[in-house]
């Protein structure tokens, strides 16, 4: 376990400063062939096409009732959104958190292991009003919902 | 590097709630330093890994919009009081902890 978690280590650092790192930023290289860990194409994209089809391998998806979004109708500090996505939908593997006027939409991917509920909360930034999106993938395939938050003050370059 | 996760675990019914804290700047890369003018270069946690009973309970990926000392929630179910639920994280400069609860 301590060899893996220097290996990741070792790896992130050098990524960080080495020629993975030139490559990544000139768009040559998908960046889960080096690293599988982050993947750094979804997270950079600009448009929530683009972060979906990096992230989850597909960007068509179907609204759902079933996936429910908690966040506040405005949020006074775009800095510190508290946001919650709950799905009622079985075999969920992954849930997706964009929010829409961010400059990288893609805010977070988590990935469900054993026993996981499909019920996960975090606090995010937002730079404006936007909404906030979540994609749910199971089977396969992609439910999303959104909703709109209302932001007092931006989030992103403070 | 003193502890910067702060983890509450909780047994409810046969559903375990896990509640984490972590203590990170979590810069986008994005902002400006307000005396120097120049950029603060990017520095958030990028991955975070909730393991309970040897499996991997859940993985996650973040970027730069997750709010600074990120808060984290979830659930999972087969978990058993007395269980551990080890929970780590590793930036994107390099840095990684990890801390562990158990399940009251």
């Amino acid at each position: 376990m301590t060899m893996n978690i220097k290996r990741r280590v070792f790896l992130k650092g050098s990524l960080a400063a080495g020629t993975v790192g030139v490559a990544v930023g000139a768009g040559l290289l998908a960046p889960q062939a080096v690293v599988a860990a982050w993947n750094e194409k979804a997270f950079q994209a600009k448009s929530i096409d683009d972060a979906l089809s990096a992230a989850m391998g597909t960007a068509s998806n179907v609204a759902s009732d079933a996936i429910k979004i908690k966040a506040p109708d405005i949020a006074e500090n775009g800095a510190v959104v508290p946001v919650s996505v709950a799905a009622d939908i079985e075999g969920v593997e992954s849930i997706a958190l964009l929010a829409e006027g961010n400059a990288s939409p893609l805010v977070a991917t988590f990935t469900l292991g054993a026993g996981a509920i499909p019920d996960v909360s975090t606090r995010i930034k937002m730079g404006k009003t936007s909404d906030v999106i979540a994609i749910v993938k199971a089977g396969g395939k992609l439910h999303s919902a959104r909703k709109s938050v209302k932001v007092t003050i931006g989030g992103c370059g403070g | 590097m003193a502890k910067s996760i702060k983890i509450r675990a909780k047994l409810k019914g046969d559903t375990t709630e896990v509640k984490c804290l972590m203590t990170h700047p979590m810069e986008t890369g994005l902002r400006k330093d307000s005396k120097t003018g120049k950029l603060v270069p990017a520095h958030f946690i990028n991955e975070v890994t909730a393991e309970s009973g040897g499996n991997t309970v859940m993985t996650a990926n973040w970027s730069g919009g997750i709010s600074k000392n990120p808060y984290l929630s979830f659930s999972f179910k087969g978990g058993n009081k007395g269980d551990e639920v080890k929970i780590s994280w590793s930036d994107n400069q390099g840095g990684s902890d990890s801390e562990t609860a158990t399940i009251s």
